[in-house]
């Protein structure tokens, strides 16, 4: 052991302590799938509201879907809407609520299937909230099936044979469409499949939600993220995946950002 | 002192919403209804009491923003015909597993389908025997003035967070276009309190809220499901209304609800013309439905008309109040045309006199 190598009992030490798990996520054990994105785009929501010491001034909107739960695991207040209309309940809230910071969180079957009329009102409207949209192209709650953004030639339940589109239609690339509406304010696509990435995805977060103080029109961010037990991969493979199929279809970065 | 006014029925309840301290109106524009949202975007709220009037993009969005509104603790409303109501039905189901309470008018318009935008009262299913999926009950309100049209806006406001359960004004094209005198009550300003259910931000000073209507324990499904039937109990055994007219000597009785109660009140002057002692039973709430009330005058009458615009819907409500110890039958015009007082008169001679 080096001379200046750290003791156990100097390391939980106080002022040793460089990360701890932030107070806005609750006790609850998740139950989201190991190595799934819900769970770090969770704690970076958490972290962000901390941060921000927004804990009274925040109300979330939950999806159907896999984060159907998240108001389990979310420390402050939020309701559950109906399958795709988060952005109306949103909506509703943020326009009786102006002075509170409101946003939605949804995957791709809520966000871009069956509530598509409602993303693309809230946005064009320019509703003052913050859309986080988890983009794993797949339904991992009901099993696995094709979603809207499920890529050409991706195996899902309801695509056995790969998607074709002669079938089942192309992907959809909800984020490429929202940014040319007027009512949308930041638009960015981010990933957490690694380290790096984790950090941009963080930033470009906490902008969409610093932003909405500004009362200038939606925020919006697509998280790419992966789906182990849909896609059938080990954790590790599944990020792997994403990197070299997903990516390419839904390149990362911001897409619309505000002129200084 | 408020004077009376001229107005027409969809007016009304728009100018009612905004005296009642309405919070929120989200509504998309369909026939017959469409003045309501006319009305208050023209309405100069900001001068008045700040309501947030919003043009939804679909029924199906306006209903959802009912909820997200009425989860903040606010006062939200919105109106529709049977078309939009259909499209509704999935948020007042959200709305009653969530208890979030709201105010939804249904200016009833004749269907299936598109069908046609003259009145009807065909909807008195969807409104009374649940419309959206699972256990949930809607109280259901009948206007049969544009009196009433007004009224039952706070009436309604008033049991929606009384069970904070959503409340439907079911009325119809006839009294959504007519015009009338109806006098508004005062301006009641907009509550600035929030209920202790309502997400309006986690305060250190209590725990976080969440609204869901999500059970995956059917344990914890069931307990939810009995704790609203006991309220729904509790409902029907506190807030029945309804009005008698004529009936003190009557041998006979029409059971009318809306504007077939107004025709049927000609149709009595009609028949003790003739002779038939003939009184009116109006259900003021579809549900909870006077079941007691009505069963209370068998014992006095000899049979029953249900008269209604539609195939007959109301009709077996009345059936099940009676338990067979009266005849009962249904008569009543489809499709956007409203029956005459004499038809309905030949109607209780052939089916409930005469047959």
């Amino acid at each position: 052991m080096a001379e200046n190598a750290i003791t156990t009992k100097e390391l939980v030490k106080k002022e040793n302590l460089v990360y701890q798990k932030t107070k806005l996520l609750t006790d609850d054990v998740m139950h989201y799938c190991p190595g799934c994105g819900h769970g770090t785009t969770h704690r970076l929501i958490a972290e962000i509201v901390e941060e921000m010491g927004i804990q009274s001034e925040i109300i979330g909107v939950a999806p159907v879907g896999c984060s159907v739960l998240m108001y389990n695991y979310m420390n402050f207040d939020m309701q559950e809407a109906a399958h795709g209309r988060a952005p109306a309940v949103a909506t509703g809230i943020k326009r009786l609520l102006p002075e509170k910071y409101v946003f939605t969180y949804q995957g791709d079957g809520d966000l871009a299937a069956i509530g598509t009329g409602e993303t693309i009102h809230a946005c064009n409207r320019g509703e003052n909230i913050t859309m986080i949209f988890i983009n794993n192209g797949i339904y991992g709650m009901t099993g696995g099936q094709m979603a809207p953004t499920t890529l050409i030639g991706m195996k899902s339940s309801t695509t056995p044979y790969g998607r074709e589109v002669s079938l089942a239609g192309n992907p959809l690339n909800m984020t490429d469409l929202i940014v040319n509406l007027p009512g949308t304010y930041f638009v960015s696509r981010q990933s957490v499949h690694t380290p790096g990435n984790v950090r941009k995805a963080k930033k470009a977060i906490k902008k969409a939600f610093e932003y909405q103080s500004l009362n200038k029109g939606t925020c919006f961010v697509e998280v790419v993220s992966n789906c182990p037990a849909g896609w059938k991969m080990t954790p590790v493979e599944s990020n792997k995946w994403l990197a070299e199929n997903m990516l390419p279809f839904y390149p990362l970065g911001d897409l619309k950002v505000p002129e200084e | 002192m408020e004077e009376y006014v001229l107005m027409k029925g969809n007016e009304a309840i728009a100018e009612a919403a905004i005296r009642a301290g309405t919070d929120g109106y989200f509504g998309y524009p369909i026939t017959p209804q469409s003045e309501v949202l006319e009305y208050l975007t023209a309405a100069r709220l900001h001068e008045r009491t700040g309501m947030v009037v919003l043009q939804a993009e679909s029924e199906v969005a306006a209903i959802n923003m009912l909820y997200g509104g009425a989860g903040a603790g606010k006062k939200v409303l919105t109106t529709s015909s049977g078309p939009g109501i259909s499209l509704m039905q999935e948020g007042i189901s959200y709305m009653a597993g969530s208890e979030l309470p709201c105010l939804i008018v249904n200016v009833v318009r004749g269907g299936p389908g598109l069908g046609t935008i003259q009145p009807a009262q065909s909807d008195y299913f969807q409104s009374t025997k649940g419309g959206g999926h699972g256990d949930y009950r809607l109280i259901t309100l009948a206007p049969a003035s544009v009196q009433e049209m007004a009224d039952f806006v706070s009436l309604g406001f008033d049991l929606a967070f009384k069970y904070r359960n959503p409340v439907m004004i079911l009325t119809d094209g006839a009294l959504g276009q007519m015009m009338e005198k109806v006098k508004f009550k005062p301006q009641q300003p907009r509550s600035k309190k929030s209920p202790h259910w309502a997400t309006t931000g986690k305060t250190p000073d209590r725990e976080r809220i969440f609204i869901t209507s999500l059970n995956l324990d059917p344990a914890c499904q069931e307990r939810f499901n009995i704790k609203l039937k006991a309220k729904y109990k509790e409902i029907s055994e506190k807030e029945v209304r309804y009005e008698k007219i004529e009936c003190d000597d009557a041998d006979y009785l029409f059971v009318a609800y809306g504007t077939s109660s107004r025709i049927c009140q000609k149709s009595i002057q009609l028949a003790r013309n003739e002779g038939i002692k003939v009184g009116l039973f109006r259900p003021i709430t579809l549900w909870p439905f006077p079941y007691k009330e009505i069963m209370e005058m068998t014992g006095q009458v000899k049979g029953m008309l249900s008269v209604e615009m539609s195939a007959g819907q109301m009709v077996e409500d009345v059936k099940l109040a009676v338990e067979a110890k009266v005849k009962v039958d249904h008569y009543g015009r489809m499709g956007g045309i409203v029956h005459s007082p004499e038809e309905i008169v030949k109607a209780l001679k052939q089916k409930i006199i005469g047959g």
